[in-house]
């Protein structure tokens, strides 16, 4: 078997006395859909930010293609293709859509000045596929709907070629139309072999949308499974008990 | 009521004001400076809107207005700087020092010697570049609040340069540092045409540039009589300010004067102007300067990015702590030149030179659009801004109005213009 796309080994980060992750291991492979499940302080969010850039962890390692990296900040993080749609957008909103795609990777011109026509193009033809109503390109983002304000983050992540994709509760703040575009897109960017976490609350959506799910509580992995072989039940049972579901079988 | 549908939606008919795609709000502040210079020179019989007292009014806001251009980018990112006066003070008193002392006496340069004027003012930009650094690396990598790094600053650069120079007033300065001052420098009425039929050019074909660039990519751009009218409004705006400076006669005795000073004799009835201050000239470098950063570099970008969302900007991977320290700097470099045209103009070193600057500063940036909670701002805003208040002393001065109303009335329009700001843009549906 070759190695998985990214290992996270071990991984453990403390703020404050408290364990907000403490020894967690998951792994995604490429093409698969690995959803992170778990209450709200469970730590789901905090893992991932180490794999983002956002956070140092205390301990651990981290495995790309099977090689060691060390991410250090976000810019660490996109140098290793990897992409992060948070689930506060993290969108300047005083700045359009083009600005905000394209920020701290903007197109420049020849004598180095930033090429805002050229960045609006790029910005129309990627919001041309993912969301064909999305016209208020020289708006600030502020002056969005929270739906265009999503599909401007999820842009922002699949323009730039991702491999390894995070995506933080891209469905909270969306309509059932937005959110089957969301489940569409992430169909379409699995079957091109990018690796997918996706951090939800919705246990119905990661068993429709996922191939493995991994549940944390307390900071604590309480285990990882193949969706086709636990029920919802299951499912909710080891996130509300932390309880492995096939100890119980045994 | 049958085929609604098959109609197609007629275009909206924009207003005049919409084709043009004006900022209102940038509209609504040159409105008030018109109006107010309207009615001060309405009050004072017509002495306002003199030449002699726009040229005057001009060389005045520059300090103030330099400051403020880079004040935009410290608010912008959602800090302030409460230190710049006395960093003024301070980067004053080492180039006094070093153009009056160090350089002639100690290295040998002799007075008025051609080096001493730009080697004076790169060590006073050095100087201040670096304090502005070191503000920006307690507010960076340190993270003490700037109100805190810069109200301490306030009072450790005031005093810095009180201990530099023993508190003794520095002069004369040297005779090139000084053309930076507004009278002793101008450029006459025939470079002065020049210089505004090259800024006329370059705005208008910016312009057009940035209309070209957007159509290749088949954005909608604005109706060609609309470009065309903004191009006359820039072009007369600009050469008109030129034409009133350069009516403005320098008087015979002071003519006279100098040409005794290069040991000629003035020929009887001759007459010249002063045309454009070289202050004002380096103004509008900087104005120019500092929008292109803003708007047309990545750093620009940052800083905006940055003041609208300090956490997405440093998930992007900016580096908002080495951000801060640039933005510092760069405001420590802007009191520095400031310091030039203030104490040229002054044609000393004094003491208390810069004292409250700080706050016209902070004011004129305010004033001028840019807000406090960050992520807004522009340059040409925070220089109207400086010219406004100015406008307002001086025409108060003028008008007769006692010391302390002048401060009362400036105060009370700081709020007001904050306020009227909020309204307009709740209204306007702006953040």
């Amino acid at each position: 078997m070759t190695a998985p796309l990214v290992e996270m080994r071990d991984m453990s980060i403390s703020f404050g006395g408290i364990k907000a992750v403490d020894h967690v291991t998951v792994d995604l492979q490429p093409g698969e859909v690995v959803g992170l499940l778990g209450h709200n302080g469970a730590g789901k969010s905090t893992l991932i930010k180490m794999l983002s850039g956002a956070y140092q962890p205390d301990g651990g390692q981290i495995f790309i293609n099977g090689e060691k990296v060390t991410i250090n900040n976000p810019r660490d993080a996109r140098a290793h293709n990897i992409e992060t749609i948070y689930q506060t957008l993290a969108l300047a909103d005083n700045l359009d859509a083009a600005s905000n795609l394209f920020l701290g990777r903007e197109l420049v011109t020849p004598f180095g000045l930033v090429d805002d026509a050229a960045m609006e193009a790029e910005t129309r033809k990627i919001m041309g596929r993912l969301n064909p109503n999305f016209q208020k390109f020289s708006a600030p983002v502020s002056a969005l709907s929270g739906g265009q304000r999503q599909s401007v983050a999820i842009a922002r992540a699949v323009y730039f070629n991702a491999k390894i994709l995070i995506m933080d509760e891209p469905t909270a703040a969306l309509g059932p139309h937005e959110t089957q575009m969301v489940a569409e897109l992430i169909q379409q960017l699995k079957a091109e072999g990018i690796g997918i976490f996706l951090i939800d609350h919705d246990v119905h959506q990661v068993m429709n949308l996922c191939d493995r799910a991994s549940v944390m509580k307390n900071g604590q992995l309480v285990g990882t499974v193949n969706v086709n072989e636990v029920t919802d039940d299951d499912l909710l049972g080891m996130i509300i008990l932390g309880k492995h579901p096939h100890e119980n079988a045994a | 009521m049958t085929d609604t549908t098959s109609q197609p939606i007629p275009p909206q008919r924009k207003s005049f004001v919409q084709q043009l795609e004006l900022d209102t709000r940038l509209l609504g502040m040159v409105g008030a400076f018109i109006i107010l210079c309207i009615g001060f020179d309405f009050i004072t019989e017509g002495r306002f809107l003199t030449p002699r007292n726009i040229f005057n009014l001009t060389i005045q806001t520059v300090s103030v207005a330099i400051m403020a251009c880079g004040m935009v980018f410290i608010i912008v990112t959602r800090h302030i700087d409460l230190s710049v006066g006395a960093l003024l003070a301070t980067c004053s008193a080492i180039m006094a020092m070093t153009q009056t002392d160090i350089l002639p006496n100690m290295m040998g340069l002799g007075l008025g010697h051609p080096l001493i004027a730009p080697i004076s003012i790169i060590v006073g930009i050095a100087a201040g570049a670096l304090i502005g650094a070191f503000h920006g690396y307690l507010v960076g990598y340190l993270t003490i609040p700037a109100f805190i790094v810069t109200l301490g600053g306030l009072l450790v650069w005031r005093n810095v340069g009180w201990f530099l120079t023993r508190g003794q007033t520095i002069g004369p300065l040297d005779e090139t540092f000084m053309a930076f001052g507004g009278i002793n420098g101008t450029l006459g009425p025939s470079l002065s045409w020049i210089v505004g039929a090259v800024l006329t050019v370059a705005a208008i074909a910016a312009m057009w540039n940035g209309r070209r660039s957007k159509a290749s990519h088949g954005f909608p751009v604005k109706p060609v009589w609309a470009e065309l009218t903004l191009s006359a409004i820039i072009a007369s705006a600009i050469m008109g300010f030129i034409w009133v400076l350069n009516s403005y006669e320098i008087p015979t005795a002071r003519l006279r004067r100098m040409f005794e000073a290069r040991g000629e004799v003035m020929p009887e009835g001759f007459t010249t102007t002063y045309g454009l201050p070289i202050s004002v000239l380096l103004l509008i470098g900087i104005a120019i300067a500092m929008t292109v950063l803003a708007r047309r570099t990545r750093l620009g970008r940052y800083i905006f990015a940055t003041g609208g969302n300090p956490d997405a900007a440093e998930l992007s991977g900016i580096n908002t702590r080495m951000l801060t320290v640039k933005i510092f700097a760069l405001m420590g470099a802007l009191c520095a030149i400031s310091a030039v045209v203030a104490s040229a103009r002054l044609a000393n070193h004094t003491n208390d030179i810069g004292t409250l600057d700080e706050l016209r500063v902070i004011a004129a940036a305010v004033i001028g659009g840019t807000a406090l909670s960050g992520g807004l701002g522009t340059i040409h805003g925070a220089i109207l801004g400086a010219l406004i208040m100015q406008s307002l002393q001086s025409g108060m001065a003028m008008v007769g109005v006692d010391a302390p109303y002048q401060n009362i009335v400036v105060g009370v329009v700081l709020v007001a213009a904050v306020l009227i700001d909020i309204i307009y843009r709740k209204r306007t549906g702006d953040h």
